[in-house]
């Protein structure tokens, strides 16, 4: 019996599946170690050299090396996982939301003060 | 017994947290923020809850894809703030009330809700903003506190409706318990937000107080909205919202609206509150 996949028509939206999730599951276990002081530590002296101690992709790993959250949220991140990285990197939250939209940061911030991104972008945000 | 005195939801934008833990409460972005909080504060001063038993959600900080549970409770004596990439909140530790929270398990689970047992799980910001914003900057919380975590991360999430009827199965567990406790529940999460994405920054008005007024008056209503219509209308990060359900199932159907507060932006989300007096 094939999975009621309706989400998948949201414009600009990954829902985090049992495909995605089994895609990511090393990307993700690998920001969760970004949760111990030490490990952030051990990953900003050498990402490359930390990220070549988990299972992950070449894609995943250079994914993580450009800071380059749509390409990770493609290849199977979820974005609670990201946020370890961009903590470490000391990033606020709407910075890295910033990246995903293409605005930037100083723009992003203006829309969300406007009222954000209208779903039915009428002022003029809206993602096909 | 205990008796379940009030229901109260709130966003738990973690910037939140960060503003009043750096200070930054009184800046103007955030001063309309806290200043929607402050009925809320001088009402919990005079009810002095015993227990909030607090649905939220974790944030792969206690749970990463090792183990999704759907439905967690949080049994043990103390719940440690977590690290969630850049320190701890200087918060202080939530004390649980692992008799009440045994006895809803027990309860519930014969209801047919096959909750997970947790015993040990630090708890992020989810559930700590919540706290700071109803009860501000605190040496120790002046409640017990019983963690309940959703799984919202993870697809498949579970429905509204089935958030609304476990939220009456918890508030039958809670009235047959043999103490004579003030019992707060509270709903956190939402309001309408997607925090990934090209489509990052989404809010919908209308939609979220559509959502405030139906949960007041109509949560039957509520609990028929399905998965995809948060998604789409309320961003992927809306879907938090049917944790309110849980909230105001176990709530009576009439309540008395006390407080209703909504404010647009806290960094990337739209923040919604309400508190409500059980049994209007």
């Amino acid at each position: 019996m094939s999975e009621d996949t309706s989400y998948q028509n949201i414009p600009g939206t990954i829902i985090f599946d049992a495909e995605m999730s089994r895609r990511g599951y090393h990307l993700n276990q690998f920001c969760m170690s970004l949760m111990k002081a030490e490990n952030r530590d051990r990953f900003r002296a050498d990402q490359r050299a930390y990220l070549d101690e988990w299972k992950m992709t070449e894609d995943q790993k250079l994914g993580v090396l450009a800071r380059d959250y749509n390409r990770l949220l493609s290849l199977g991140g979820n974005v609670y996982f990201l946020a370890k990285i961009f903590a470490t990197d000391g990033k606020s939250f709407q910075s890295a939301a910033a990246t995903m939209t293409g605005m930037s940061q100083e723009d992003y911030a203006a829309m969300m003060l406007s009222g954000g991104r209208r779903p039915d972008g009428s002022n003029g945000n809206k993602v096909v | 017994m205990a008796r379940i005195t009030a229901g109260v939801s709130t966003s738990h934008v973690p910037a939140i947290g960060a503003a009043l833990d750096l200070g930054k409460s009184a800046e103007p972005y955030w001063a309309p923020v806290f200043q929607g909080y402050d009925f809320s504060k001088r009402w919990i001063a005079e009810e002095k809850p015993d227990v909030v038993f607090l649905v939220y959600n974790d944030h792969a900080s206690a749970f990463s894809l090792d183990l999704i549970p759907t439905f967690a409770i949080g049994c043990g004596e103390e719940f440690k703030p977590a690290d969630e990439g850049f320190g701890a909140r200087p918060v202080p530790v939530v004390h649980g009330h692992p008799e009440l929270a045994w006895h809803i398990t027990q309860s519930v689970i014969q209801d047919d809700f096959d909750l997970t047992i947790v015993n040990k799980m630090d708890v992020d910001h989810g559930l700590t903003v919540p706290l700071s914003l109803m009860f501000g900057q605190p040496d120790a919380w002046p409640c017990k506190v019983i963690p309940f975590a959703v799984n919202v991360v993870q697809y498949p999430p579970p429905s509204g409706a089935r958030c609304y009827a476990l939220g009456k199965a918890i508030g039958k567990a809670i009235r047959s318990f043999d103490q004579d406790l003030n019992v707060q529940i509270w709903g956190t999460g939402g309001m309408s937000h997607q925090l990934q994405g090209p489509r990052a920054g989404l809010i919908n008005q209308e939609f979220d107080n559509k959502f405030l007024d139906l949960l007041i008056n109509d949560p039957d209503a509520a609990a028929r909205i399905p998965h995809l219509d948060y998604v789409r209308e309320a961003g992927s990060e809306g879907i938090e919202l049917v944790m309110w359900l849980i909230m105001r199932g176990a709530l009576e159907a009439n309540v008395d609206l006390l407080h209703r507060f909504y404010h647009v932006p806290a960094s990337n989300t739209a923040v919604g509150h309400l508190i409500l007096k059980n049994g209007g």
